[in-house]
């Protein structure tokens, strides 16, 4: 009876070391792998699904960096390899581990028109119908890998220098960035040739960060959510058809408390003193 | 000769997968590309690590075609065929832990006031199950983050960059801390492919009338309380941690070990 007893005891204190061990490795566990899938400022592949789900899907088998190092036309003249664009991270490169990123600055995106990465996904991590064009065409416009700031302080253009660096470099020139003509008011007689990006064809290829001739880029690129922002839904544009649309079945709200009883002319001006 | 025919052929075949998978990056090969969580056999063949696999459904993606029949390929090989044949054959952290392993005996590490043996073989399963629980938490495939495995083929492939201090820290754990610790305690990868190759036709069988008791085997054994039937009985060694490297057999001097098909028909 006793001898029981004891075993049921020992039975009972080694189930619950191995729950609480699990529960203290998991809470370890769970926090490191919270910490590192945060690297927001980083840029994928085309095709990327959002950040989120992209860290999910991605399978860290780094075929979509294998297909664009060894694409056809990542050639040198002699024929000798060169570099790749996407880097696939490893320990200290602050990524999470085994993903792809590419940093322009050393490789830019290319824009293959036959986007050699993405296919080679196994997972569904780079999503081929996001590249899709309207005749079912894989069609590299389409990417949002990032969106080209300008940080005007910096750019050269904005001083009244004449620089079109990124605007020649620009994949989708004429486009993606265009110039625009200002008077140089200093001067009186010369033009500001000022570089405007268009969020909705840049593809963040990173060609014109790249090629600024800055000491540190003045046009870089950001991921999407990191270089726009939003105006909320309760601005409606009254000059635009399609965005009444969005308040046709709008009711009229009508906000009753204790302000309410007085004019807003009136409620506003009490306690003001007109001398 | 005899005594590393298995440990040769092992070395081969590891070294081997591993330049095929390096060749793929660094010189366009279609033999074997990717890495171990999804690959390609000459260029279409998909091949997935299971472990993987459920890590990424259950942080909650559906995953595409390719990596769901890519690890039931590799599921079928290792349940059918190989057993815990990946750990010993193809496994790159292999190579880190027979190293100091080896290391370890040639150190005299292995007496009994040095061999601390704080974590238990089970730990592995354990694991095992809270990696997929984490998984699910954190939305991520958690072991993924750190699973030296990868980061050791990643490193061979891409470069190794901070990574190689996860190496460096699982060959000090298995030189100074606990023998056999990763492999044979820890790593969740191990505790899958056990439980999953337990039933495949190759396996070791002991042949008692042979046996001298030399207790070789299970000096070199990295799991050796699964040859607890030598110098017993006739037997196969059916316990799914067995990883069928064949070192138990290259030791024997007196062939009472060897590789069997298991005898499915004669049941």
């Amino acid at each position: 009876m006793a001898n029981s007893d004891n075993k049921r005891r020992k039975f009972m204190a080694t189930t619950l070391q191995s729950v609480g061990l699990t529960a203290l490795g998991g809470l370890l566990w769970s926090g490191y792998s919270d910490e590192v899938k945060a690297s927001p400022f980083v840029l994928r592949p085309p095709g990327a699904l959002p950040e989120e789900d992209f860290l999910k899907a991605c399978i860290k088998c780094g075929l979509c960096a294998e297909a664009c190092e060894n694409r056809e036309s990542n050639k040198n003249k002699d024929g000798t390899k060169r570099e790749g664009t996407l880097i696939i991270a490893k320990g200290g490169d602050h990524k999470l581990i085994g993903t792809p990123f590419f940093i322009p600055t050393q490789v830019p995106c290319y824009m293959c028109d036959d986007i050699p990465c993405v296919p080679v996904c196994p997972s569904g991590a780079l999503d081929m119908s996001a590249l899709l064009n309207e005749k079912e065409e894989l069609d590299i416009n389409k990417a949002r890998m990032g969106l080209a700031v300008v940080h005007k302080e910096s750019c050269i253009a904005f001083w009244g220098i004449q620089c079109d660096a990124c605007y020649r470099a620009c994949p989708i020139q004429g486009e993606a960035i265009t110039i625009e003509h200002q008077k140089n008011e200093r001067t009186g007689k010369h033009a500001f040739l000022l570089p405007i990006v268009h969020s909705d064809v840049c593809t963040g290829c990173g060609l014109c960060e790249k090629a600024c001739v800055t000491e540190k880029p003045a046009i870089f690129v950001l991921p999407i959510e990191h270089s726009t922002g939003k105006a909320g839904d309760h601005y409606v544009k009254g000059w635009d058809k399609k965005d009444q649309e969005r308040v046709k079945n709008a009711k009229e709200i009508h906000t009753k408390d204790e302000r309410s009883a007085q004019e807003a002319t009136d409620y506003l001006n009490i306690g003001v003193d007109f001398e | 000769m005899k005594n590393i025919k298995y440990l040769l052929l092992r070395r081969v075949t590891q070294f081997t997968l591993l330049f095929l998978y390096f060749g793929a990056n660094a010189y366009g090969w279609h033999i074997l590309e990717g890495t171990f969580g999804s690959s390609k056999l000459f260029g279409f063949i998909p091949l997935a690590d299971p472990y993987t696999t459920i890590q990424v459904l259950a942080s909650g993606f559906i995953l595409g075609a390719d990596v769901l029949i890519g690890a039931l390929l590799i599921t079928l090989f290792y349940m059918i065929i190989g057993g815990r044949a990946f750990c010993s054959w193809v496994c790159p952290i292999n190579l880190v832990t027979d190293l100091a392993n080896w290391l370890r005996r040639k150190l005299n590490l292995d007496q009994k006031e040095v061999n601390y043996r704080f974590i238990k073989r089970k730990a592995r399963y354990w694991i095992m199950v809270l990696g997929i629980i984490v998984s699910a938490v954190i939305g991520v495939a958690a072991f993924e983050l750190l699973s030296p495995i990868t980061i050791m083929q990643r490193g061979i492939i891409f470069g190794f960059g901070a990574g190689i201090s996860l190496i460096v820290a699982i060959f000090l754990f298995d030189l100074f801390g606990v023998k056999n610790g990763w492999c044979g305690h820890l790593c969740p990868l191990g505790a899958m492919y056990s439980l999953m190759g337990k039933n495949s036709i190759i396996k070791v069988s002991h042949n008692h009338e042979n046996c001298t008791n030399c207790m070789k085997c299970k000096v070199i054994c990295p799991e050796n309380h699964v040859l607890q039937m030598v110098n017993k009985k006739s037997t196969l060694v059916t316990d799914g941690e067995c990883t069928n490297c064949g070192r138990c057999i290259d030791v024997c001097d007196n062939n009472a070990l060897e590789f069997s098909i298991k005898k499915y028909i004669k049941k």
